[in-house]
């Protein structure tokens, strides 16, 4: 029955009060007539094509979404002691634009340093975020409309929402050698280039560490010659910081490389997501920091960052950070939090070692030496979007194209499952 | 004026006049002093200093702006008309009984889990917001032609249904009413499209100007999208009637006008849910298309939990598909997914029957304080013989009344009475209580009989 019989049915059944208006109907079509199906998103429609899948062999090494050794998503204990103390005692009245001033100091402790003399001198713009993503965005939308003609550099490969973030904040993108498909780990000759040749005062989108999606960083050594090399060139760093504590299991230890360029003297960007480390994915908490010469001066950025905030979401959403600002703020949950993020990074350098141990014992032909020399919660395995796709339709395995795998989503239980499905399908390349 | 060392530039390239009018239309409120010029350039900053050294400080939010001042007011008798956000007799804010069950059995519910929800939000929540703002039995929802997104309160649905618009939508301007909401503007021309006025309020009869709103709408080219408050329009207060909703319907669809609808106050104005959704529902009754932003932040009190959703009622389920596919592409790179906290307190009330009836009664309670915070209001002006026609305070629906008052009379109001409101002369009724009318009602007498 076509649409305008249905209408002219429905209103004569249910005796609507006036004759059923059908302008809407008169011009023949619908408006969005020629809207595209939009491509699903790499990574987040893994999971919706794991959720369709029956097999009860199935395994989801897709989304970067910590799962304990039974394959369950965890709620941390600190967080479920924060909740109980927040229900019931929250007005939940408007944050400030700039988000909870409580959750955003604790935040900056942690990138910054406890006794950071920036922290104390006030020289940090800072807003609460949409967790990293809000952050990253937050930036790109400043970046663009105080220096529009800046362009901002992004290494090959990246999270794949990275392109899209600064696309829609219509920044020119370019990329940098980041990388190595031969060696599986840091093509860092070719990075030092690329940093080398751009023009100076370049923006350059760097990971703080845990890099997505190959888990290669840079060695310590190597971060402080980018640091120089920066420093040389006048370019600007922004860190995306997602995994901190989640890479080595120490929060310290994993901002490494943004206190090096802090004692380099560097003006940074950084953004920092709690979606991992803290285990609140879907509260979407996070912060965006702009280093600045002066008090004045990050008094003026926030009040610029705020500006851009207004208009995307007024201001940031409150539980997430009261959850947050609970941990941090009570020495004691923050003690029980710290072990906590220990336990899972732990958990996955064990899987890593696990599975690159079941593949040697499988007698693969391959190298497996970079499952455990690269860190976080991914490894980039090497396969290609062939066998990524014979792992999914044979194995029911599911993972990005790019051969990406979240160790996280690897237990005791699935490794050898994993890892024998992964020696099938590369043992003859 | 602050006069300001990047404000007059010999050099200015293209990209920078068109960020300093990107600027100065985006900063552009009623006091056009505050407005700086930022200065762009390519080759500032990198000598060591920062790169956004350049930047000059951004003047406060008017609305957000006004809570700040007030917190700073060390007055004993300060009051804050400010910012729209219900509170008690007591000048307290209120969390919803019904809220705080909804939270109780969350925290209490250990098998529930944090992880991302998908970009589109919480699914049970989506459908039953579509329910609450179209009606359980609407036919858009009976034939699959509506896609909703839950968003981050009002604001992220208007923008995220704006950059949507901008991409997809073959018309890129969007008229809105005048006077609104001061963050309109900015948020549609930040996503993308550019912004035009309706007239709307008559500052001679404090009611509606309907026949320049019919003018203006009538002149404006073919699929214009137009920006409808759907009841309790703020900062007037000044809603339709609903045969004027009917002509504005018919010469919208005449004229294949899109109809873009804020919902903030669904429940609010009248203290019915139905009511207050009867402008929408009309234009979903014609069969036509149209987007509505919802948001939960005053209806549910959830205001800091960023509750809202879009919802785009399509001609047929294959384009609903469509364009939910294509919102995504607008939310992934903005924050990737909503937050869980808000939505599924929303979701745990509106699908208990008798959670959902408890809330329809917390509804009314808060409507009819604001109800009766408008009578007392205006009997405490007569009962002074304040000059002037004041019964647009009891004409007015929502949380707010627009005054009247000037900017100027605004300013003495705070200085001398230690009141705060927005400059264009909005008060919120939400932030009056029995004691405090009396206090106000002196001050707005004193403002009127004195020359200001």
């Amino acid at each position: 029955m076509s649409m305008m019989a249905m209408t002219i049915r429905n209103s004569a059944s249910r005796g609507t009060m006036m004759s059923r208006q059908i302008y809407g109907l008169r011009s023949m079509s619908s408006w969005w007539k020629n809207v595209e199906p939009a491509p699903k998103d790499p990574i987040l429609g893994v999971t919706e094509a794991f959720l369709a899948d029956p097999s009860p062999d199935k395994v989801n090494v897709g989304v970067g979404a910590y799962r304990d050794d039974n394959g369950k998503p965890v709620v941390l204990d600190c967080v479920r002691e924060a909740e109980r103390r927040i229900a019931g005692t929250s007005f939940m009245e408007y944050l400030p634009m700039g988000g909870s001033v409580k959750m955003v100091d604790e935040t900056l402790k942690l990138a910054y340093g406890d006794n950071s003399e920036f922290i104390k001198d006030k020289r940090i713009a800072a807003v609460q975020s949409l967790s990293g993503t809000g952050a990253c965005r937050l930036f790109a939308d400043f970046q663009k409309r105080f220096r529009p003609d800046s362009q901002i550099y992004i290494p090959v490969p990246t999270w794949s929402n990275h392109h899209n973030i600064w696309r829609d904040a219509q920044v020119t993108q370019k990329t940098y050698h980041y990388y190595h498909p031969e060696t599986k780990g840091l093509d860092f000759s070719g990075l030092m280039d690329d940093v080398k040749n751009a023009p100076e005062g370049s923006f350059f989108l760097l990971h703080a560490c845990a890099h997505n999606p190959t888990g290669v960083d840079p060695t310590e050594e190597q971060w402080r010659e980018i640091s120089q090399l920066f420093k040389a060139k006048k370019h600007f760093a922004f860190f995306d910081m997602a995994y901190q504590g989640f890479a080595s299991g120490d929060p310290e230890r994993d901002a490494k490389s943004i206190r090096i360029f802090l004692e380099d003297g560097h003006h940074i960007g950084i953004s920092q997501s709690y979606a991992k480390n803290m285990g609140l994915y879907g509260q979407r908490v996070g912060c965006l920091s702009v280093l600045c010469e002066d008090e004045k001066q990050a008094v003026t950025v926030k009040s610029q960052l705020q500006q851009l905030a207004r208009p995307m979401y007024s201001n940031p959403p409150l539980h997430g950070a009261q959850i947050v600002s609970t941990i941090l703020g009570d020495p004691e949950l923050k003690s029980l939090w710290l072990k906590e993020v220990k336990v899972m990074a732990d958990r996955i350098i064990g899987m890593r070692t696990s599975l690159r141990e079941s593949l040697e014992k499988l007698g693969s032909p391959l190298s497996w030496e970079h499952v455990t020399k690269q860190i976080g919660m991914f490894c980039y395995s090497g396969m290609t979007p062939e066998q990524v796709d014979r792992l999914t339709s044979e194995y029911h395995i599911y993972m990005t194209r790019n051969g990406r795998i979240s160790m996280a989503g690897v237990t005791t239980g699935n490794v050898g499952y994993l890892a024998n499905a992964i020696h099938e399908v590369t043992k003859s390349s | 004026m602050k006069t300001n060392q990047f404000s007059s530039s010999s050099s200015s390239s293209p990209s920078d006049r068109r960020i300093g009018a990107l600027l100065r239309h985006l900063t552009a409120e009623t006091d056009a002093d505050r407005v700086s010029s930022v200065f762009a350039s390519p080759t500032s900053g990198g000598t060591g200093g920062s790169v956004f050294a350049h930047l000059v400080q951004a003047p406060e939010d008017p609305i957000l702006g006004v809570t700040v001042a007030y917190n700073k007011d060390p007055s004993p008798i300060k009051l804050n008309l400010g910012v729209g956000a219900y509170r008690t007799e007591e000048g307290k804010p209120l969390v919803l009984n019904v809220v705080r069950k909804a939270e109780q059995q969350l925290v209490n519910d250990r098998s529930r889990i944090k992880e991302y929800l998908p970009i589109v939000g919480l699914g049970e929540f989506n459908k039953l917001s579509a329910k609450l703002i179209l009606g359980a039995d609407s036919p858009a929802i009976r034939e699959n032609r509506v896609t909703t997104v839950e968003c981050l309160s009002g604001t992220g649905s208007l923008r995220v249904g704006g950059e949507f618009l901008a991409r997809h939508y073959h018309q890129k301007t969007i008229y809105i009413p005048q006077p609104t909401w001061g963050n309109h503007p900015k948020i549609f021309t930040l996503a993308g499209l550019s912004v035009k006025t309706y007239r709307y309020y008559d500052p001679s009869t404090r009611g509606l100007n309907f026949q320049g709103l019919l003018e203006d709408l009538g002149a404006a080219p073919q699929g214009s999208i137009v920006l409808l408050h759907a009841c309790a329009h703020n900062p007037t207060g000044v809603d339709p009637t609903l045969e004027q909703w009917e002509q504005i319907r018919k010469l919208m669809r005449s004229k294949g006008l899109m109809p873009f609808f804020d919902s903030a106050y669904q429940g609010f104005a009248s203290g019915s849910l139905d009511t207050d959704a009867k402008p929408i529902r009309m234009f979903v009754a014609d069969g036509g298309e149209l987007l509505v932003a919802q948001s939960y932040a005053k209806n549910m009190g959830l205001y800091g939990e960023r509750v809202g959703a879009l919802s785009i009622v399509c001609k047929a389920a294959d384009v609903a598909g469509r364009v939910e596919s294509q919102l995504k592409l607008v939310i992934r790179p903005m924050y990737s997914n909503p937050p869980i906290h808000g939505a599924s307190i929303v979701a745990v009330i509106l699908r208990d029957r008798n959670l959902f009836n408890e809330w329809t009664l917390e509804l009314k309670a808060m409507a009819d304080r604001i109800i009766s915070m408008r009578k007392q209001l205006f009997e405490a002006l007569r009962s002074r013989g304040t000059p002037g026609d004041w019964t647009h305070i009891i004409k007015q629906i929502g949380m707010f009344t627009f005054t009247g008052l000037n900017p100027a009379q605004v300013a003495f109001m705070t200085k001398e009475y230690h009141i705060y409101m927005t400059s264009d002369g909005r008060i919120s009724m939400a932030g009056l209580s029995s004691k405090t009318v009396p206090h106000l009602a002196d001050a707005i007498h004193a403002v009127v009989t004195k020359a200001v």
